[in-house]
């Protein structure tokens, strides 16, 4: 296992650094540079924009300034960015953590009312309930996030209940540290329904099919045999092997969950990772950019990382061995 | 018996989705005869127009259509109230200069779904946008699907080396960050690329970032059907390889490639409306249902004007038709698909 997690973590490395590359070169090919609007404002002398560019190596060949950025990210610096003056580190720490609540928060409202819907609805197939609950989990799917954030704004500013945009009330400041806790759960109520929504109805069809298909499992049809009582078969033997595949999801969901949170972010208005990233990327402003996409890379490796670790931990036949081998 | 048979397998669902999508592509193909107006015509005294009322009156000596409506005025510009003038009745005719429906060219106009904030009539838009977005989705599955049988043929057939390289690829293709690649990407199309070229590479770029999953499984199919007797039989008969392959072994994949296409265009036609939603994608004056919903990011226009929301409606009516089919179609031609 020690060798396994090492490999893995090394294989991350050639990968991150061919994302920023081409992110970097990418962003180069730009029409535009992130000074041109400094070089208008008439309160900047040109002696001053270019210094700045000096600061920022611009004019420098592309691969010297990708070494140097990549030379400073080893050491975990991320560079300066251009529109805020700030270290790109702080500006990510900063986002990064909204956006892992938001996603987290989506995550655990998906699986806690995914899972039991979903044993509910296979214990009873092709009843009432299974037609009613499965047909919103097909428009829970199908409803796309952006349009679904539209309607619930609307709801909200109709009704007045939910605040509208941001992760703050206003006077956030001025409130006690309980206040505090309670103002941003208000406010994420919003943002948390509209990005747990997909991922419940899809867990939910999932967890539905995982039954059905083991619920008839030799091991389940000798388990009745036995005489186990139905409730102790349901948990022990069936749950216990549908359950294998969420594991796995779990993991791989960060990734649709860190592109799914920067449209809401975007669509709500919310400070967050998918936001930064796109403010950095209409100003052009290449460390930020790179910065960004570095964080949810890493946040997505890690991730699928996780994912595949769990995975070993739940299932007994799955060995490390073998899982290389199967790559 | 039959016919209750095939209502309880959902067969109402699929053959309204069918149809539903349809009578979308058909309305996207003849967008000019479906749209009443210019997509780009501003009637610059009809800012954030609400939907205009339909009359329905039976033909009399009075009115010379059935169907009618009354005009809007802008009773206050700064508020964008309107008022609806019901002393005066705009005949709607049909089948008329070449549109389904329209108006007389000098009269007011009928909004069938409102306006925008530029007074372009929103329905027509919505026709004309419906030709972008449904295309992205179309054409975008397909470049996907071919890469993807292609790559995944090759490596699940020749094995080896070539597939070792084939699948680290799709590995890393599987760990990138694909929204945050998609805004990164899309924010750097120069401005002065022409709406076909900028569309083409949206479409390109999604297709490169979706083709791995696919591969993936297509190589899987390929490596069980290449021990299959009758391509064992083909190779002892001598069949070139090219043959057994397109004859024999791709036909195979045929079944999964059908489901995962129909389940794919959902997430071409959403990229795109992200994209186009966040001013990335298609710009104006040109419409895809995306970008009409941008104007719904403002939150006063959202609460005052809520007819912008209707693209979305179709969008959402679109990934859900093309869900309810691809399931269907599983069902039926996947054979790994067991659930009930």
């Amino acid at each position: 296992m020690g060798s396994f997690l090492v490999r893995r973590l090394l294989v991350m490395v050639p990968l991150l650094v061919g994302i920023t590359f081409v992110v970097f070169a990418v962003m180069n090919l730009a029409p535009g540079d992130p000074f041109a609007e400094l070089r208008m404002n008439p309160s900047f002398s040109p002696d001053t924009v270019a210094a700045l560019e000096r600061e920022f190596g611009f004019g420098q060949p592309l691969l010297v300034r990708y070494v140097k950025w990549l030379w400073q990210a080893a050491h975990l610096d991320l560079g300066v960015s251009v529109a805020y003056r700030v270290p790109v580190t702080e500006l990510i720490a900063m986002r990064a953590l909204n956006t892992l609540i938001l996603a987290a928060a989506s995550i655990a409202l998906s699986w806690t009312l995914a899972i039991p819907i979903g044993i509910f609805v296979a214990q009873r197939p092709g009843s009432v309930a299974d037609r009613v609950l499965s047909f919103l989990a097909f428009l829970g799917m199908s409803v796309p996030n952006f349009f679904l954030a539209f309607l619930l704004m609307y709801l909200a500013l109709r009704s007045g209940w939910f605040p509208i945009g941001g992760t703050t009330s206003l006077g956030y400041d001025a409130l006690g540290p309980g206040a505090q806790v309670l103002d941003r759960l208000h406010h994420l109520i919003l943002p948390v329904v509209v990005l747990g929504t997909s991922g419940m109805a899809s867990l939910m069809r999932l967890m539905r099919g995982q039954i059905l298909a083991i619920r008839d499992a030799d091991f389940v049809r000798t388990a009745r045999a036995k005489g186990v009582p139905e409730r102790w078969v349901v948990w022990k033997h069936v749950l216990r092997n549908a359950l294998n595949p969420f594991v796995t999801l779990a993991g791989y969901e960060l990734g649709t969950l860190l592109s799914g949170a920067a449209l809401v972010e975007a669509v709500m208005n919310l400070q967050g990772l998918g936001t930064l990233l796109l403010e950095a990327v209409r100003s052009l402003d290449v460390f930020l950019v790179l910065g960004s996409v570095l964080m949810g890379s890493v946040l997505l490796l890690l991730g699928n990382l996780l994912a595949d670790l769990a995975l070993s931990a739940v299932d007994p036949r799955i060995d490390f061995a073998r899982l290389e081998a199967a790559r | 018996m039959r016919a209750l048979a095939w209502f309880r397998a959902g067969g109402l669902v699929v053959a309204g989705s069918a149809a539903l999508l349809a009578a979308l592509v058909l309305m996207a193909l003849l967008a000019p005869v479906i749209a009443p107006y210019d997509y780009t015509a501003q009637n610059r005294q009809f800012p954030n127009c609400p939907p205009s009322p339909l009359r329905v009156r039976p033909l009399s000596e009075w009115s010379a259509s059935i169907l009618s409506t009354y005009p809007y005025h802008l009773a206050d510009p700064t508020t964008r109230r309107y008022e609806l003038q019901t002393d005066t009745v705009v005949p709607i005719r049909l089948f008329s200069a070449g549109h389904l429906f329209t108006t007389p060219p000098d009269g007011p106009k009928f909004f069938l779904l409102g306006t925008d904030g530029l007074g372009r009539d929103l329905f027509s838009r919505i026709v004309y946008g419906g030709r972008v977005s449904l295309a992205v989705g179309i054409i975008g599955v397909t470049i996907t699907c071919t890469l993807g049988t292609i790559l995944g043929t090759i490596a699940g057939y020749f094995g080896g080396w070539v597939d070792t390289v084939i699948m680290r690829a799709t590995e890393v293709q599987m760990s990138l960050p694909t929204f945050y690649l998609l805004l990164a990407l899309a924010a750097v199309i120069p401005a002065n690329f022409g709406p076909g070229r900028r569309f083409l590479l949206i479409v390109a770029i999604m297709s490169g970032a979706g083709w791995a999953g696919f591969a993936r499984v297509i190589r899987g199919l390929v490596v069980a059907l290449r021990q299959l007797e009758y391509v064992t039989a083909a190779r002892a008969l001598g069949v070139p390889r090219r043959t057994i392959l397109a004859r024999h072994v791709i036909p195979g994949t045929f079944g999964y490639t059908i489901v995962a296409a129909t389940l794919g265009i959902p997430s071409f036609i959403l990229g795109e409306s992200a994209l186009s939603l966040l001013g990335l994608g298609i710009q104006e004056p040109g419409a895809s249902w995306g970008n009409l919903l941008s104007e719904a990011q403002n939150v006063q226009n959202l609460v005052r004007y809520p007819w912008i929301l209707t693209p979305g409606a179709f969008i959402f009516a679109t990934v859900m038709c093309c869900n309810f089919l691809g399931d269907h179609l599983r069902d039926r031609l996947d054979p790994r698909a067991r659930v009930s």
